[in-house]
């Protein structure tokens, strides 16, 4: 690894530290059988912070947010999440599944459930809300959405983009301290996509702690604080937007900035 | 044939929606395009239409036109060539009921008449108040039915077992089986697809061992081998044997049916469930799992209705379920050559609870149909 990197590496802009440690990932390992996925991950998400993480395919950005909800688990170094250690224990992972809202890229809404009954499931079941407030905390979802006449329809009639927001308001009906998304406009059609950057927008300038993989650089750009580059299992450069496009520092971020911006 | 006269045009973003072509609906379209499309087409659709017409006016000539409809103390009242019908008429309640004393009889029906109220009422989509009718089937109706059956306290006479028979038999071993063998069968593959090693291999084992027998063998050992593991005096209804056997044996079927059903699950739904917060029983039962049902739907009514139909194997054992006890019928000197007519009546009453079966269960696929699959 080149000096460069490595500063950059170390380097957090002034405008996230704001705010106390939300994640703190302290020497992450993970190994998909004999395949090293995550390599030395140290990476502080501090609250209210919007952080876009980007790279080629393959380099792990999905696995390393799929372990702050502990969907993958890691085999070394330690994860903690609002003050909870993701260990073994089962309390403590539901403890911060419960926190944490998470969004993908195939949406995984529950086909067989209305969309109310999506996203009112798991505040009756998990928060053990009352069914009438959890529906109406569900329709003020639907509306900030914008797809309140979508309620009683199921996912399968509803396009893409209309999927997504479900989902996107399926996770804040559990009121969730950070959002994580995991290339949340991927499968969609590119008519759909600026609907859902739209509200994605929009639940960034509440202040909710964000971590969004995508490729989407006009969204890492308006919104990000802070933007950062992995391949081949590492953190390979962070830094505020504008630093990060206009003077890249390591040679593997500016090849994949000019694959992707001018192709 | 496309009419090339009549296009006409229309500006770019005008062109209006169109009725198909003549040639592609109405009638005569369909008989052309299901029954005479092509050559080998006509030929099947001619062979078909001389089938019905070899099969089906001489069945219901025996069956119906020349037949025999009177009561009788023998076959000697049937004259007329056709079926004669008069065993069945004559043995009717006893083909229902078996041997189960006459006076007694009102508590099978009785016993019977709740049992599918309470289904049907569970089965149709609008019944109010579901989760009582089912608090009641499950954990209510099994004392008040075994009470009615079987009784012996409460003012009711004890009726024993070896008398039961015919189609009140074959039902009550087909519905326990089928009521059992369903949540069984869910353990089970949960079971098989458990992370702790020890519930899997148990599971494992079970299922296949089970499956790799016959139904006939299970029957058999439950009748002939438990008896001789059990401490002395410890005596087992026979009946009782052959309903575990028969809810055991198809609840390692369906368990493969589930498993089948669970694996068709995409993974995007179980982490779709743990991402927000669910645990794995709650991510079980509300999402997991009636999807994987509802996937399953053929394959559950099919092993439901092979269970069904499997009950007719506790001839072996010696119970008198409805084609033992018709067999049993034509057996009779008095009755003697009647073979035919008494499996016709059989195959019907199974025909009959087998069909609704499988309609039901096209009725319900259609109606949990939510459009996902696009």
């Amino acid at each position: 690894m080149s000096n460069g990197v490595q500063a950059a590496q170390g380097r957090i802009p002034e405008t996230s530290t704001a705010g106390d440690p939300m994640i703190q990932m302290i020497g992450v390992h993970k190994w998909f059988g004999q395949f090293h996925v995550l390599r030395n991950i140290d990476l502080t998400v501090h609250r209210g912070e919007r952080i876009v993480i980007c790279g080629p395919s393959g380099s792990g950005k999905s696995t390393l947010i799929r372990c702050i909800n502990r969907l993958e688990e890691h085999q070394k170094g330690r994860i903690i999440v609002d003050g909870i250690e993701l260990t073994n224990d089962l309390k403590h992972i539901e403890q911060v599944r419960r926190e944490v809202g998470m969004v993908f890229q195939h949406f995984n809404l529950f086909p067989h459930l209305t969309v109310l009954d999506n996203l009112t499931l798991a505040p009756i079941w998990v928060r053990k809300m009352p069914k009438r407030d959890a529906e109406q905390a569900a329709t003020q979802y639907l509306e900030r959405v914008k797809i309140p006449e979508q309620a009683h329809k199921y996912p399968g009639q509803l396009s893409g983009g209309q999927q997504q927001r479900v989902a996107i308001a399926r996770s804040l009906c559990m009121n969730p301290k950070m959002m994580l998304f995991d290339e949340p406009t991927s499968a969609l059609d590119p008519e759909m996509i600026k609907e859902v950057l739209d509200v994605m927008i929009e639940l960034a300038e509440t202040g909710m702690t964000m971590i969004v993989v995508t490729h989407e650089m006009g969204f890492a750009r308006t919104v990000a604080d802070r933007v950062i580059f992995m391949d081949g299992g590492e953190i390979i450069e962070q830094n505020a937007p504008d630093a990060f496009f206009n003077n890249p520092k390591s040679d593997r971020t500016k090849l994949f900035l000019s694959q992707i911006l001018h192709h | 044939m496309p009419d090339v006269i009549e296009q006409q045009e229309y500006p770019p973003g005008q062109h209006p929606s169109l009725p198909p072509p003549s040639s592609y609906v109405g009638p005569v379209a369909w008989l052309r395009t299901n029954l005479f499309s092509s050559p080998l087409n006509i030929l099947l659709t001619l062979l078909a239409i001389w089938l019905i017409w070899a099969i089906v006016p001489p069945l219901l000539d025996w069956a119906i036109f020349s037949a025999t409809f009177v009561d009788g103390e023998s076959r000697d009242v049937c004259v007329k060539d056709g079926a004669c019908w008069t065993m069945i008429i004559a043995r009717f309640w006893q083909f229902m009921y078996g041997f189960y004393p006459v006076d007694e009889r009102w508590r099978v029906d009785l016993g019977l008449i709740l049992f599918f109220a309470a289904v049907i009422a569970l089965l149709i989509e609008r019944t109010p108040g579901k989760k009582y009718i089912a608090i009641f089937l499950f954990g209510i109706y099994p004392f008040i039915s075994y009470w009615l059956f079987v009784g012996g306290f409460l003012g009711l006479g004890l009726v024993e077992t070896r008398l039961w028979g015919g189609l009140f038999l074959t039902i009550v071993l087909g519905s326990t089986g089928i009521i059992f063998s369903l949540p069984l069968g869910i353990l089970l593959a949960l079971g098989r697809r458990s992370e702790l090693p020890v519930i899997r291999m148990l599971s494992t084992a079970f299922i296949e061992f089970t499956r790799a027998i016959p139904l006939i063998t299970v029957l058999f050992m439950s009748s002939v081998m438990l008896p001789l593991f059990l401490p002395e005096g410890v005596t087992f209804d026979k009946l009782l044997r052959a309903m575990i056997g028969i809810a055991l044996f198809g609840a390692a079927y369906m368990a493969e049916v589930v498993r089948g059903g669970l694996q068709a699950v995409p993974r995007g739904q179980y982490e779709g469930a743990m991402a927000v917060g669910l645990g794995y029983w709650q991510m079980t039962g509300l999402i997991v799992m009636p999807q994987a049902l509802r996937i399953v739907i053929p394959g559950i009514v099919n092993t439901f209705i092979g269970l069904f139909k499997d009950t007719t194997l506790v001839i072996v054992i010696g119970l008198f379920e409805l084609l033992n006890i018709v067999q049993a019928s034509f057996r009779d000197a008095n009755w003697a050559g009647l073979a035919k007519e008494g499996y016709a009546f059989v195959a019907f009453v199974f025909f009959l609870f087998c069909f609704s079966m499988s309609r039901y269960s096209l009725y319900l696929e259609r109606k949990l149909n939510t459009g996902h699959r696009r």
